[in-house]
């Protein structure tokens, strides 16, 4: 599963929306075996194509030698698809080099909304997974609302008078 | 003389899970052949079957990539960093144009033709294929194409290889 952040998010499909009708591509990071995407870091569609994706190669050094100092690894490889499904491609699965990250689709391709779902790309096997996208005003494990008097540990029937 | 290498985490299988190594050479080239006596099939993820270094692996000297260096034949001194990343890159774009792009002809069609595809171009592809099968390829016919390019070309075409981007980069 990939838990990440609204404002990520948000910042991804932004992303992605300026750059449509060309492929958007970015990272983000995260410290090392946290598993947990923090630093969002767009980068450079060297193809500027609407059908392919790369990392200019120098801005690619720069930005993992900068993860490298900051203890941090890619939790997160994003780009979008404008013109077709938020599903990996084949080419997708061929250059997948980086075995431990998530590799996050947006499809552009509907005026009205993206799709975006994620994705482990390991030897070859593509596994979904779901996405968990965290608000940042909401405690997820409190209960958002109560019915009829309940509260976690007792149910109250609502009673009419003479009953 | 000793070379720093960073090996980046898809290639460390070849490297027992080691992060750098240590290797010599004066040349890129010679390099990677001392790699690849102790680290046996380094090598042959970052140079294609043709010789030359791998469309899709990022490999730099002191920070610089070595494409702008002589790729194979950039100059390697003691003390050097050198550091591999694997390309990050992909889209929708179509398998056969990836296998063009990856600089081999993967697909049955243009080891049969003898065409190059490597470079995608503006000439109708069909003009190229008809001329090159000598089937008049200019109205889609019911018969299946590929059993008519089957027989011109001699190959099996009825089943498409998935294998091939894969092993390129495996």
């Amino acid at each position: 599963m990939l838990s990440i952040d609204r404002s990520i998010i948000d910042a991804i499909i932004a992303h992605a929306r300026r750059d449509h009708p060309d492929e958007a591509c970015g990272v983000v990071a995260g410290p090392v075996g946290s598993d947990t995407p923090v630093r969002h870091i767009p980068m450079d569609n060297a193809a500027r194509s609407m059908t392919f994706y790369e990392f200019d190669s120098m801005e690619q050094l720069r930005v993992w030698r900068e993860m490298d100092d900051r203890d941090e690894e890619p939790v997160v490889i994003y780009h979008s698809h404008t013109a077709t499904e938020a599903y990996p491609s084949r080419t997708d699965i061929s250059f997948a080099g980086e075995p431990g990250a998530h590799y996050l689709l947006v499809s552009t391709r509907e005026p009205d909304g993206e799709e975006i779902r994620s994705y482990r790309i390991v030897d070859g096997v593509v596994t979904e997974e779901p996405v968990q996208i965290v608000e940042p005003n909401v405690d997820p494990h409190a209960v958002q609302s109560y019915k009829f008097g309940q509260s976690p540990t007792t149910v109250d029937y609502e009673c009419s008078p003479g009953r | 003389m000793a070379i720093e290498v960073r090996i980046p985490t898809i290639l460390r299988t070849y490297t027992g899970g080691a992060k750098t190594v240590e290797g010599a050479g004066d040349t890129l080239a010679a390099l990677l052949a001392d790699l690849d006596s102790r680290h046996s099939g380094l090598r042959g993820r970052l140079i294609t079957e043709q010789g030359g270094l791998h469309r899709f692996v990022n490999i730099y000297v002191n920070d610089e990539d070595v494409r702008f260096l002589g790729s194979l034949d950039a100059k390697l001194s003691d003390g050097d960093n050198v550091t591999i990343l694997p390309a990050v890159a992909g889209g929708a774009f179509g398998f056969a144009a990836a296998a063009a792009l990856l600089g081999r002809s993967t697909s049955p069609l243009s080891r049969a033709s003898g065409l190059d595809l490597r470079r995608p171009t503006d000439q109708a592809p069909q003009a190229a294929l008809s001329r090159a099968s000598g089937l008049d390829l200019r109205r889609p016919t019911d018969q299946a194409p590929q059993a008519a390019l089957s027989r011109a070309s001699g190959l099996d075409l009825r089943r498409p290889t998935d294998q091939a981007p894969q092993a390129a980069l495996r």
